[in-house]
């Protein structure tokens, strides 16, 4: 009888010692990332803002990572064992991840995923993504006065609408300025490759751009312009500005922090919903990075208008008249792109020359 | 679509570039399975390479002795491979997959204080005359002195396996290791040099992306070079001079299909990503006449007792 006693007190002693647990138990909030956080660009940011996260809330949550993880089943995989190991909230920050985060979300509905920048959501699935075209008008307002050549190359990493927007952005404002101005495209089919990146870039330089822009996620295109010398760059996702203020003269920053306090939050208030947000210079996710010294005045200050003006949402990038590739009109003078073409952009605007890559 | 922006000469010279870190691992590793020993941590110790000779090029301002550093960097490396293989009787394919996993995440802890930091410029060789002849010039006598040392390196390979004793030797151990345990030569000791050997040229091969090719610091930039490397050595069918060229064919085609798309020519690339592969299955059945193989002891471990 003793030894049965024993048994139960020691295990109510157990469950109050496990309920206690439960009681201080910390939102946990999970990250799933395409590079490296030490890529210097885009993964780099979003593990700025995660830090950011445990900085706001210190004890009350834990974070946890998985870098370099493949776009498909291994991505399906890492979310699966996050949601098992107990995650409350987790970010998988790429395009690819699409696919893999509404299938693992169909599995764990008490787990709440947010996908960077996709298109597909669910009850559990929110999508954001920033609208770094804004930031591309800007650059292309200065790439457009700062060549030369008049050649830009452009490295773009994979043929979805995010960054054929970017390319049609930097295109238009790059044309506005010189009406002479030539892209030079090519596709890296990869987010992270330095070498390969390195290699674009002096592909690029060696067929006569002098100003390059990249959608792909490393300092590699910088470290090749500035070997080059006369060459321009700007910074990806993140600033780079240890490349300022040559090669590179300014940058598009994406600042996740905020975001990823507020659906942090939301989720220990327990006010979470799935919702589709797309912010950019006027939220403050968009940010460009200083423009520097090394670009003349009056060029900066043209720069610095449309950025206030996209700001204030006096401007939108895609404003009429504006025609597709092939010539057929898109948007009438003064027309404005809605969104959802936006998001689903797969054309090059009337100037630009190539094929995108099906 | 504009063919006449590519320069050829610019093309070939940059080709070169591309090739050489895949050539430089691809000859260790050669060595290193001539022996006998399966080594997958190639990428691994590039990459250790690669962080290794970035820090020591910029603390001391010379690359030269980065490239050393990682020379010896990629070798001690490889030295824990060797320990686990050669004296703890692990299985190769495993020690090897767990030394690239160790180096991916040694080469991102040493490298924290390296990201975006400049490395000393490595300056090309300037042969009065010669550097200034057309075409001729650029392609041949306009690189760094690394590139050369990777050709070098190529020749004296070849020389070694082919003429020399210690590469009778060596070939000896890799095709029957109880044959030559027989006769008297110190397996395990031969083995262990070529291992070293094998990361010594992996590490110079990562100090080469992280110095020249690209040249900065970032976190996995090796992103599979290692793995091609490993690849070539089958496709090159364990010879030295075709290792040389199938190098140059992976790194080719890689700077063809970026200058042709800067070009603007129309072909999907998707074809251009696949077709270093169709030439690898091409030149494998051309190949297919010349019976040679691969070592015969390759991958199995020695113990002196069997």
């Amino acid at each position: 009888m003793k030894l049965t006693n024993l048994l139960t007190s020691a295990a109510v002693a157990l469950g109050l010692a496990a309920g206690a647990a439960w009681a201080q138990d910390k939102t946990k909030v999970g990250f799933v990332y395409v590079g490296p956080v030490g890529d210097g660009g885009w993964t780099y940011e979003h593990d700025q803002g995660r830090k950011a996260v445990e900085a706001e809330f210190g004890d009350q949550v834990e974070t946890v990572y998985v870098e370099s993880v493949a776009e498909g089943p291994d991505a399906e995989r890492v979310m699966t064992q996050m949601a098992l190991q107990g995650a409350d909230l987790i970010f998988t920050t790429s395009f690819g991840y699409m696919d893999p985060t509404i299938n693992v979300a169909k599995k764990f509905p008490d787990v709440k995923f947010e996908h960077a920048t996709g298109y597909k959501r669910a009850d559990n699935v929110s999508t954001y993504s920033a609208r770094f075209y804004e930031g591309r008008a800007v650059q292309g307002t200065i790439a457009g006065h700062m060549t030369e050549s008049n050649i830009v190359g452009y490295i773009g990493s994979y043929p979805i609408p995010e960054v054929v927007r970017g390319i049609n952005s930097a295109y238009i404002h790059a044309k506005k300025v010189n009406p002479d101005v030539e892209f030079k495209i090519v596709w890296a089919f990869t987010w992270f490759d330095p070498a390969k990146e390195a290699d674009a870039a002096k592909v690029l330089i060696e067929q006569g751009a002098d100003v390059i822009l990249q959608h792909t996620d490393s300092t590699a295109p910088q470290a090749a312009a500035q070997a080059a010398g006369n060459v321009y760059t700007f910074g990806q996702a993140s600033d780079m500005a240890e490349y300022a203020p040559k090669p590179r003269v300014s940058s598009i920053i994406d600042d996740w922090a905020p975001y990823y306090i507020a659906r942090t939050k939301a989720v220990m208030d327990g006010t979470w919903e799935s919702v589709d947000t797309w912010d950019g210079i006027g939220a403050g996710m968009v940010g460009i990075g200083e423009i520097s010294d090394a670009v003349p005045a009056e060029v900066k200050e043209a720069a610095l208008a449309i950025k206030d003006a996209i700001a204030s949402g006096e401007y939108h990038p895609f404003t009429g008249p504006l025609n597709k590739q092939d010539g057929t009109p898109w948007l009438a003078e003064g027309e404005t792109a809605d969104d959802g073409t936006l998001a689903g952009m797969n054309f090059y605007v009337e100037g630009l020359e190539g094929d995108i890559p099906q | 679509m504009d063919l006449s922006a590519i320069n050829p000469v610019l093309l070939i010279a940059s080709l070169m570039v591309a090739a050489t870190p895949l050539l430089l691992a691809a000859i260790g590793e050669l060595v290193v399975e001539k022996s006998g020993v399966l080594n997958l941590g190639v990428e691994g110790m590039m990459i250790v390479g690669a962080i290794a000779g970035f820090a020591v090029a910029v603390e001391s301002g010379s690359p030269l002795l980065g490239f050393v550093a990682a020379a010896i960097a990629g070798a001690a490396l490889s030295v824990l491979f060797a320990i686990l293989t050669q004296f703890a009787q692990a299985n190769q394919v495993a020690s090897g997959l767990s030394l690239t996993l160790f180096g991916l995440g040694l080469s991102a802890l040493m490298g924290q204080s390296y990201v975006g930091v400049k490395p000393p410029r490595m300056g090309d060789i300037d042969i009065p005359v010669l550097s200034d002849l057309p075409v001729i010039g650029p392609i041949l006598f306009g690189h760094d002195i690394i590139l050369y040392f990777g050709i070098a390196l190529t020749a004296a390979v070849w020389w070694v396996l082919k003429y020399s004793r210690i590469g009778l030797v060596l070939r000896a151990v890799g095709e029957n290791h109880d044959a030559a345990h027989a006769l008297g030569y110190k397996v395990i000791r031969i083995r262990l040099a070529a291992i070293m050997f094998g990361g010594a040229c992996a590490g110079l091969g990562g100090a080469y992306i992280s110095l020249i090719r690209v040249p900065q610091w970032t976190e996995g930039m090796t992103a599979g070079i290692g793995w091609i490397a490993l690849a070539l050595v089958v496709f090159a069918s364990w010879k030295p001079w075709r290792a040389l060229l199938g190098a140059y064919l992976f790194g080719g085609v890689t700077v063809v299909q970026l200058n042709l798309q800067a070009a603007g020519v129309a072909i999907p690339v998707e074809y251009l990503a696949m077709s270093p592969y169709l030439i690898t299955i091409l030149v494998l059945v051309i190949l297919s006449a010349d019976k040679s193989s691969a070592p015969a002891s390759l991958g199995r471990n020695f113990h002196a007792s069997r």
